[in-house]
């Protein structure tokens, strides 16, 4: 008996069969090497019920702990409106490809332009693209990006603050593209202005990626840099959290040419890595230059006002090895989450989404310091709701610890340091739980 | 689909004082006073102010101006544009997985770290490799990443000379652009008439210059690259690895896999073959399969299962490096598994027979009226160079605009650049003969149409919600935000 999804019967196959002027299926395949044939059948379970799918999915679900979770790192567990999974699952969304023919791809077509006007004014930017893969790739791309801006200045230089995975992707990058990437050191917790002046003195750098709130949490200075870098003639990245944003000085008003990061903390659900959102602002002098695609609008046939992917002279299925980048799925359907959830949340739900997840962090932060098991890290720096705790005890032990109180405390980025996150995830039980439990280290 | 186009953007639907958002109030005393006034955000940032049913029915609304594989019949090339199963949707979200935050510590995420190695598996048994890693995030990411692990292969072998990569001028743009962000050359390799790999111009292209060489298999014009054991073999004795796009991997599931064809690297676009949707653009996912011998140099961070049967996450110098932040698009991974699970090794024997029977299936019922430029058997998909009488002026571009009105997808158009006038065909293994045989129906009647009444087809479409945008003045005046309107 045939499979649900194929709507084969023998009478149509008997049809088919006669149409293309064989005898079987197998003789379609009569041009491939016999000894390329797979003779067997693939060495994967017969198929499954869909009861007998979801008792394997629930069996491994029940493999995994469910634990309040305190861990960033970059990624945040934020509160979701009912409405964006609801409107997700809208299959004209779900089930379409790339907006290749606009007649009957507004619906995409018209949420990639709101998401490109919402991203742009979130960030300070004057435009933005549709969206790539993820926060890392994201500036990977900027990287690309600022290298190839000037033959003078192909030297990109990025802070030590930068999340841990962003600093490896970018290496990666870099290595195989032929970038020269120098790392700016750190001090004290934030990028050394004096190290980036006297790299920029050097007069070969054509980009500084710099982190805004920094691997620690902490929400750094960039005063006087923005005429500094571009007074050496590179361009100005900021990766950022993009709910962050909404509260923190934005990177268009820092002076930057580009703002790229993870929009993951938009709602988007955890799902233990993705899909999340890069995305990736600038100035519209960048617009040619730019990796991805990009949406505009224009008007159609009868004079109505219609949006088509454009710009496309940059793309891979235009200019091949020319393109600005390879990319060519991106995470649209994430775009439209997190457009879904700014025109919910509005400018006074993402400050309020800001300050709650602060309060409880500056809160958990006073009071763990209080129990004497651990301290701040870098208790002059400010911050906004992520932290790194210098722990008396492992790291390791504190999280099992915790774990046992359905807690995960955040993240070891060494063994005796903690980074730890609240969002307004977060209930005032869980994070005095979290208190009572090292109390009790 | 509607005819009438919805045109509002939620900008325009915003008013002062509404809002669509609820959230509990905090026991905390303020934090965001402590920080710093020159750290904060001055300007406002001018989100809509909606209230939630507004929201709720324009995206609603919105949805309706759009097409997708659950309105009606998709035939794109190359795109795969198959059935996306509701279960796997199900399966997708979980809600102790949707929760779950990926750097929760392997001990405390067992069942996660299975899924992802039951995938990986199951994709190394059907690509005939060693083993896959599934952090990249879409084809062409997959695409990159196995370049990068070629050049990371040679650099390991001291061999730092080999700089270039051989294409085919058939592939996928993709293809050539990943090579350049690998920092690769590229060097384009000519197709024989009937669009496979011309060998004798390949041979003296392969020196000991070249990093790698990639090929789909079958190739864009759907035909089988009958050569592939003997430009495998050309491959490896200069001393290159093979690699495999796996974007038509669907009709070769149940056929032949790409490591018994001597493919070392291979990625798979599980937004194609395995199912998963393609959300508009995305998030796909890009696995990467290697042959034995090359697992060490697979991206970081990988999974590995341990002797006692548990999951670790593991990164090692040795490594090609990061390639994403992540362990990949773990939820479209989750889909891609459900759907293996649902068709097991028997149905997923059956889907590559049943979508090259589609595939060759509509070329012989339209041969009559379009140009077949390569004829022979097809495998997933096939491409015809338009309409065979080209004395009406009616082009591809007007055909797939005309299919539009009667309610179907246009196929891939003007790609391969091996013809003028290229139509790429791909139906998949999900659709019905009815389907189908409307689909030949209507692609009938629109030839004859060219030879009726041009102009009308030349004017298509004329019922959908907009007809034929202005794309020059699109690129001419970029407005790329509401603030530019």
């Amino acid at each position: 008996m045939s499979h649900r999804y194929f709507p084969h019967t023998d009478e149509d196959k008997r049809i088919m069969l006669e149409k293309c002027g064989v005898g079987s299926i197998e003789a379609l395949f009569a041009d491939i090497p016999a000894e390329l044939r797979l003779r067997r059948p693939y060495a994967l379970g017969k198929q499954m019920s869909e009861v007998e799918v979801r008792d394997f999915f629930s069996r491994l679900s029940a493999r995994c702990t469910p634990l309040a979770c305190f861990a960033g790192n970059g990624h945040y567990d934020r509160y979701t409106p009912s409405v964006v999974t609801s409107m997700l699952s809208r299959s004209e969304f779900l089930t379409s490809y790339t907006p290749y023919q606009p007649e009957i791809s507004q619906g995409t077509l018209q949420y990639i332009f709101e998401y490109q006007t919402m991203m742009a004014r979130l960030t300070g930017m004057e435009i933005s693209n549709a969206s790539l893969y993820d926060g890392a790739t994201a500036t990977a791309e900027a990287m690309i990006l600022a290298s190839g801006n000037s033959r003078k200045r192909p030297r990109v230089a990025y802070s030590s603050t930068l999340c841990d995975a962003v600093v490896e992707t970018l290496r990666t990058y870099a290595r195989y593209h032929g970038i020269d990437i120098v790392a700016i050191p750190e001090d004290g917790g934030v990028t050394s202005v004096e190290a980036l002046q006297s790299l920029l003195a050097d007069g070969n750098i054509g980009g500084v990626i710099l982190p805004q709130p920094n691997k620690y949490g902490i929400i750094e200075d960039f005063t006087g840099l923005s005429d500094a870098i571009h007074a050496a003639g590179a361009l100005f990245i900021i990766n950022s959290v993009a709910i962050d944003l909404a509260t923190l000085r934005s990177p268009g008003e820092w002076g930057a040419d580009i703002a790229v990061g993870d929009a993951q903390s938009l709602g988007i659900p955890l799902s233990f890595g993705g899909p999340y959102l890069g995305y990736m602002a600038a100035g519209k002098s960048l617009m040619r230059k730019l990796p991805g695609r990009i949406v505009g609008a224009t008007v159609d046939a009868s004079g109505q006002r219609t949006f088509v992917l454009t710009l496309q002279a940059r793309e891979q299925h235009i200019r091949r090895e020319k393109a600005t980048s390879n990319i060519c799925s991106n995470q649209g359907l994430m775009a439209l989450f997190v457009t879904i959830y700014m025109s919910l949340m509005g400018d006074e739900g993402l400050r309020k989404v800001n300050s709650i997840s602060a309060a409880g962090a500056h809160y958990l932060a006073r009071e763990l310091e209080l129990t004497g098991k651990m301290r701040l890290s870098f208790p002059d720096r400010p911050f906004l709701n992520e932290f790194e705790m210098t722990t008396s005890i492992p790291a390791e032990r504190i999280i099992d610890a915790l774990a046992a109180k359905d807690i995960l405390a955040g993240v070891a980025t060494a063994p005796d340091r903690l980074l730890v996150a609240v969002t307004e995830m977060r209930t005032a039980d869980e994070i005095n739980r979290y208190i009572s439990t090292v109390k009790a280290l | 689909m509607n005819n009438k186009l919805y045109d509002k953007l939620i900008f325009e639907l915003s008013r002062q004082g509404r809002r669509g958002y609820s959230l509990p109030e905090t026991a905390f005393p303020d934090a965001v006073g402590s920080i710093p006034e020159n750290l904060l955000r001055k300007s406002e940032i001018g989100l809509p102010q909606v209230d939630e049913l507004t929201v709720v029915r324009h995206y609603t609304n919105m949805s309706t101006n759009n097409f997708g594989v659950d309105t009606g019949f998709y035939p794109l090339g190359s795109c795969t544009m198959k059935y996306n199963p509701k279960i796997n949707e199900e399966m997708a979200a979980a809600p102790v997985i949707a929760a779950m935050h990926p750097d929760q510590p392997a001990r405390f995420s067992q069942g996660a770290l299975a899924i992802y190695h039951s995938l990986a598996s199951a994709l190394a048994e059907i690509g005939g490799m060693a083993e896959f890693t599934l952090n990249p995030y879409a084809g062409a990411h997959g695409e990159l990443t196995g370049l990068m692990l070629a050049r990371a292969y040679h650099d390991s072998r001291g061999d730092k000379k080999r700089t270039k990569v051989i294409i085919p001028d058939s592939a996928h743009g993709t293809n050539p652009a990943s090579a350049a962000v690998a920092g690769l050359k590229v060097v384009p390799v000519k197709s024989l008439p009937d669009g496979t790999v011309d060998v004798e111009a390949l041979a003296p292209l392969l020196d000991d210059t070249v990093a790698a060489m990639m090929m789909t298999n079958p190739n864009t014009l759907g035909i089988f690259e009958r050569q592939i054991p003997q430009i495998a073999k050309m491959v490896h004795d200069a001393g290159a690895l093979l690699y495999y796009d796996g974007a038509n991997l669907n009709p070769m599931l149940g056929i032949a896999r790409p490591g018994d064809m001597g493919f070392d690297i291979m990625h798979i676009n599980l937004h194609k073959t395995f199912s998963t949707p393609h959300g508009g653009g995305g998030p796909g996912s890009g696995p990467v399969g290697v042959r034995a011998g090359l697992e060490h140099l697979l991206p970081n961070p990988r999974v590995v299962k341990k002797d006692d049967g548990t999951y670790d996450i593991v990164s090692s110098p040795d490594s090609m490096g990061r390639v994403s932040s992540t362990l990949g698009n773990f939820a479209v991974q989750m889909r891609a598994l459900s759907y293996i699970l649902s068709l097991g090794s028997d149905g997923l024997m059956e889907a590559g027979g049943l979508a090259t029977l589609n595939a060759n299936y509509i070329k012989e019922s339209l041969r009559d009226l379009y140009d077949l430029p390569v004829d022979t058997v097809c495998k997933h998909e096939f491409v015809f160079d338009g309409l065979k009488d080209k004395s009406t002026g009616v082009t591809t571009l007007n055909v797939a605009k005309r299919l539009l009105d009667y309610g179907f997808h246009a196929p891939t158009i003007y790609f391969p650049l091996l013809f003028h006038e290229s139509l790429m065909i791909e139906p998949t293994e999900t659709e019905s003969l009815d389907t189908i045989d409307s689909f030949i129906a209507v692609m009938r009647d629109i030839a004859h149409e060219a030879a009726a009444d041009p102009e009308m087809v030349k004017t298509a479409p004329h019922t959908t919600p907009v007809r034929r945008p202005d794309d020059t003045e699109a690129a001419l005046h970029p407005r790329l935000t509401f603030d530019e309107l």
